[in-house]
């Protein structure tokens, strides 16, 4: 009777065919935060300088910020490979445009290059969370707030990275202004000056270095406005 | 492949063969079934076999997403068919820290194959170029083959013959390059890389990961060296370690590494890489000290235990 029956299966054999070594990923996550808040003739940008990976500190003064043109940065937090590459494919491209058309690009022409990059690599995607900070054509402050696959904003502030959940609320508290649904038209911009808006930048990160494992190190912030760039540091609690 | 869900992804082309779409899906890495509605009719077919494509004026391509995204069994190499995914002989960290006249890296001379310590004589710290040392943890091999890559590198640059040689830097970003590059096609080295280097005083170390991932720092290590040394190097390491006090923070962590990673050996290599140039040394021992108490009473106060 034995010799009748079909050959045992090995359940563990069908259903998973060869044997599965543990595959690796190619993403990872580096960790930071950054923040954009826009005034009404400046914007600033922040991010935290701590390159993470699982449980690890890779390093404590990498900068997340990278400055596309004279009137528009870009502050990244994610997975580093794929965002030095996207600032290499921002630059490359900006390099074009300004040879191609003899001036700068504006912050919202880059924006919405900013969008296609990312939604180009749709079904490969950027693992990086974007802020992009600059002036636009009336010399007003301007925020965009993308999420990995291009899919963007114009604000009057942002945060993005592991710590954007504990940053936004505060900034929520500050700086809400009324919906851009109401009208007339109102303002997305903050009516804070420039130093105030640094304090209160200053102030979301090291509350954001508390509780994220992530953010820490120190917080780099850039201020663009008319005279051009400045740059501020702080240190951010190192554990 | 096995059976995958079909979803509801669709694209459409006006090319009169569908011919179009599936070159690109096959670039992009699609391996899979296809279904192809046009104005004659459906017909299912390979998505590799466009010779059995329908012309027609207007054509629905319907693949499965899953094997749109992500695809652990097809690379898109074919030269690279077969190359497995996952590491055989490797070597274990590599340490490199910043000191006062330049840069010091230091590495077993170890490769394992899995748990077994395979070979003992490994040199994984190699010199590239005139300024710059190049040390890696991971898959041997791979790191035989980024050698090959570095080589021709710098021997393009040395027959520019221009009086200008690749700085350390560059050979960086050009092994990120690589090692991202790779990373796309889902066909990784499998190696973490250690860079040091020093050119017109300027002093260098930096780190490339399997997927890309780059960055400097006064203090790098690979592995479990970014567990075991680099706490040690937060503590120590300061602007302006001489050559002795920086080979002896080298040492101490290098002895506690071997002390706790099983794939280490009493085995190392220093390299000292300077303005006036690069000297691996001879592979020696460290000191190690299993005199103590916890070691030869181990179980003491934890009866049972191991």
């Amino acid at each position: 009777m034995a010799m009748m029956m079909p050959p045992r299966m090995n359940p563990s054999d069908s259903a998973s065919g060869p044997k599965q070594h543990q595959s690796w990923s190619p993403y990872d996550n580096n960790g930071g935060t950054c923040v954009a808040i826009a005034g009404s003739d400046y914007c600033v940008l922040a991010a935290d300088t701590r390159m993470s990976t699982g449980f690890s500190i890779l390093t404590r003064d990498y900068s997340k910020i990278f400055q596309i043109s004279d009137q528009c940065a870009l502050a990244s937090s994610g997975f580093q490979a794929d965002i030095r590459a996207l600032q290499k494919n921002l630059d490359a491209r900006h390099q074009t445009y300004q040879h191609q058309h003899n001036k700068q690009m504006s912050c919202p022409a880059m924006a919405q290059l900013l969008s296609n990059t990312l939604y180009y690599k749709r079904f490969f995607p950027y693992y990086a969370f974007n802020v992009l900070g600059g002036l636009d054509d009336q010399g007003k402050g301007c925020v965009y707030s993308y999420d990995a696959v291009g899919s963007y904003e114009r604000v009057g502030y942002a945060a993005q990275g592991s710590g954007m959940q504990l940053i936004i609320p505060v900034l929520d508290n500050q700086l809400k202004s009324a919906s851009p649904l109401v009208l007339p038209k109102r303002e997305s911009a903050t009516p804070l000056s420039e130093s105030e808006a640094v304090d209160l930048v200053k102030d979301t990160f090291a509350s954001a270095a508390e509780r994220d494992i992530y953010t820490g190190d120190g917080v780099e912030i850039i201020v663009i406005n008319a005279q051009g760039v400045q740059k501020h540091y702080m240190e951010l609690k190192k554990d | 492949m096995k059976a995958r869900k079909w979803t509801q992804f669709l694209t459409w082309s006006s090319d009169p063969s569908a011919r179009g779409i599936l070159v690109w899906l096959s670039s992009i890495g699609f391996e899979g079934n296809l279904e192809v509605i046009g104005r004659l009719g459906s017909s299912r077919m390979s998505g590799r076999d466009s010779k059995l494509l329908t012309p027609s004026p207007l054509c629905l391509v319907l693949p499965s997403i899953h094997t749109l995204t992500f695809l652990p069994e097809r690379k898109l190499g074919d030269e690279n068919r077969g190359r497995p995914g996952y590491p055989y002989v490797t070597g274990t960290s590599v340490l490199g820290i910043k000191y006062k006249d330049g840069v010091l890296i230091a590495a077993d001379t170890a490769a394992s194959y899995g748990s077994t310590v395979r070979y003992k004589s490994v040199e994984r710290l190699k010199a590239c170029g005139k300024h710059c040392l190049i040390g890696a943890s991971g898959e041997i091999s791979d790191f035989q083959q980024i050698l090959q890559y570095v080589d021709k590198l710098i021997l393009n640059d040395y027959m520019w013959d221009d009086g200008n040689n690749l700085s350390p830097k560059d050979i960086h970003n050009y092994l990120t390059r690589i090692m991202y590059n790779k990373r796309n096609n889902f066909d990784p080295l499998w190696n973490t890389l250690v860079l040091g280097g020093v050119k017109n005083g300027e002093k260098y170390l930096g780190v490339v990961t399997m997927i890309g991932v780059q960055y400097v720092d006064n203090h790098v290590a690979s592995g479990f060296g970014n567990h075991l040394a680099r706490p040690i190097f937060r503590d120590e390491w300061h602007e302006n370690l001489t050559l002795e006090e920086g080979i002896q923070l080298l040492e101490k962590a290098l002895t506690v590494l071997f002390y706790r990673d099983r794939s280490a050996i009493n085995k190392v290599q220093v390299a000292n890489i300077t303005e006036a140039g690069i000297n691996i040394s001879e592979p020696y021992a460290l000191k190690t000290n299993w005199d103590y108490n916890a070691f030869k009473n181990p179980t003491v106060g934890a009866e049972g235990s191991w």
